[in-house]
């Protein structure tokens, strides 16, 4: 216990202090999130709503596919990436492997299937309700999903923000593909597994108080936006809960 | 004189085999230019299907279905669906869709607006409308796009009483603007039907049970003699 207290005093100091490490890992963590959010939300907001609107053969096998790409664990992602970007891989040519590119790619690879899945769903309803209205003003099947998708757009928006959870709190495909490195691919999930390993628990324990809050602010950010679309439209949001998975 | 509609032995049915359900059956019907042709009936006697049919949102089962591709269609529904934007931005949008520029649409939209009386609310957001606000942006979308063929899907169901007249005169006005704009309507409200349609058609499970001219529906013998239940549906409505 006062091994606990005294390194969760310790956590609370090198917070409070900045410490220059915490803070370069902090900063690179959302960094890599950032990209592989944007990266992963411009392709699946897309696929998406294209897989809201459109009908043809073999939808539902597509669906199937992405619902079970939903559950596959993190260090298989980062398996399967690590197999792209190796040295003899399709990939080895880029010469990512081991570096900030590299986690970008996996947790870009990881949340594509949660951005997709879940703008699939919100066009999809969108579609159901009001498809055949924009039809009747002469709106196409591709031009229907656009439209729907943005006005959805505050669905979307905490469909973004899962995206990043989800890509923030991840350690196995970052670890696989980034490789841990001090000062260069370091961030919190794979800092704290190391620490905690070495038995640093202050650093350990911060980065974790640290992660813990950035996943209740963006749980924050979208139960306000879901209580602001509530209270402006009448209309509840439904996104799947943030969290993480190893 | 080409007819705005013509459908011969048409069915429309949702599903395959044994187990499909039809909601229209061995339909015929011709509609000419200019007519207001009220659809009536219990719900689920095929009425919104026929509009959708009509205005191309469902292809047929079965049967012949044509249609005078010269003339503009437009149709508004009992919910009208309205983006999260401005008012004029919707009724712009209609038209944007339909291959007007942006800058033209967005002036056409405000003087439809102006037309249903929403000038001033032109910049609020759509959602924000009451029901009867919406339905008249609707109405103005509709309207906007200069359609030679109206359809209306119970316009003023979801109104109150208040609502419900502004919308009916709405409609009112645009069919005596333009008195050769052929106008379809389903409704439930029989008031209404005397007074916007010339034509009454009464549906029974998806099929045309009755179909006379208005005068002959609401005020003359006819009814009761040769279509008992659309006698009996009327009756029943009006008490």
């Amino acid at each position: 216990m006062t091994s606990f207290t005294d390194s969760a005093g310790t956590a609370l100091h090198l917070i409070t202090s900045l410490d220059p490490t915490l803070i370069a890992i902090v900063a690179r963590s959302l960094w890599v999130s950032a990209w592989a959010t944007l990266i992963a939300c411009t392709l699946g907001l897309v696929l998406g709503a294209l897989l809201g609107v459109g009908r043809f053969a073999g939808r539902q096998m597509v669906l199937a596919v992405l619902n079970t790409f939903l559950a596959v664990p993190s260090v298989v992602v980062g398996l399967v990436v690590y197999l792209l970007l190796s040295r003899t891989g399709p990939l080895g040519f880029l010469g990512w492997l081991f570096s900030f590119k590299a986690m970008v790619l996996a947790q870009a690879v990881l949340v594509l299937p949660v951005v997709t899945a879940l703008t699939r769903q919100v066009v999809e309803d969108a579609e159901d309700a009001h498809g055949e209205q924009l039809q009747s003003l002469g709106a196409r099947t591709l031009l229907r999903g656009a439209l729907l998708a943005w006005d959805e757009r505050y669905a979307l928006l905490t469909v973004a923000l899962a995206a990043f959870g989800r890509a923030i709190s991840e350690v196995g495909a970052v670890m696989i593909v980034g490789g841990n490195i001090d000062g260069f691919t370091r961030v919190m999930t794979t800092a704290i597994a190391l620490e905690t390993s070495k038995g640093d628990l202050p650093l350990a324990l911060g980065l974790g108080l640290v992660l813990l809050w950035v996943v209740l602010a963006l749980n924050g950010v979208v139960a306000a936006v879901r209580r602001w679309r509530t209270g402006e439209e009448g209309a509840a949001g439904a996104v799947a809960p943030l969290g993480g998975g190893v | 004189m080409t007819p705005v509609f013509s459908l011969r032995q048409v069915d429309v049915c949702f599903g395959k085999g044994p187990g499909a359900l039809c909601a229209l059956r061995e339909m015929d019907l011709t509609i000419a230019r200019g007519e207001r042709v009220a659809l009536i009936g219990a719900n689920g006697c095929g009425k919104s299907t026929l509009l959708r049919l009509l205005h191309g949102l469902m292809p047929t089962s079965r049967g012949q279905l044509q249609r005078d591709g010269t003339l503009g269609h437009a149709m508004v529904f009992q919910r009208p669906y309205l983006m999260r934007m401005s008012a004029q931005n919707n009724v712009a949008l209609g038209l944007w869709l339909r291959g007007t520029g942006w800058g033209a649409a967005k002036a056409a939209a405000a003087g439809a607006l102006e037309r249903v009386g929403l000038s001033e609310h032109a910049m609020r957001p759509a959602h924000k409308l009451s029901g009867g606000q919406q339905q008249r942006v609707a109405l103005a979308r509709a309207w906007a796009m200069r359609p030679q063929v109206l359809m209306l899907d119970e316009p003023t169901a979801s109104l109150d009483p208040h609502a419900k007249r502004e919308v009916e005169a709405l409609i009112q006005q645009f069919a005596t603007i333009d008195p050769s704009m052929t106008l379809v309507f389903a409704s439930h409200n029989l008031g209404q039907v005397k007074r916007l349609a010339t034509r009454v058609i009464y549906m029974e499970q998806g099929r045309i049970v009755a179909d006379l001219p208005v005068q002959e529906f609401f005020g003359s013998a006819v009814l009761q003699e040769r279509y008992p239940q659309a006698h009996a549906f009327v009756k029943g409505e009006l008490v």
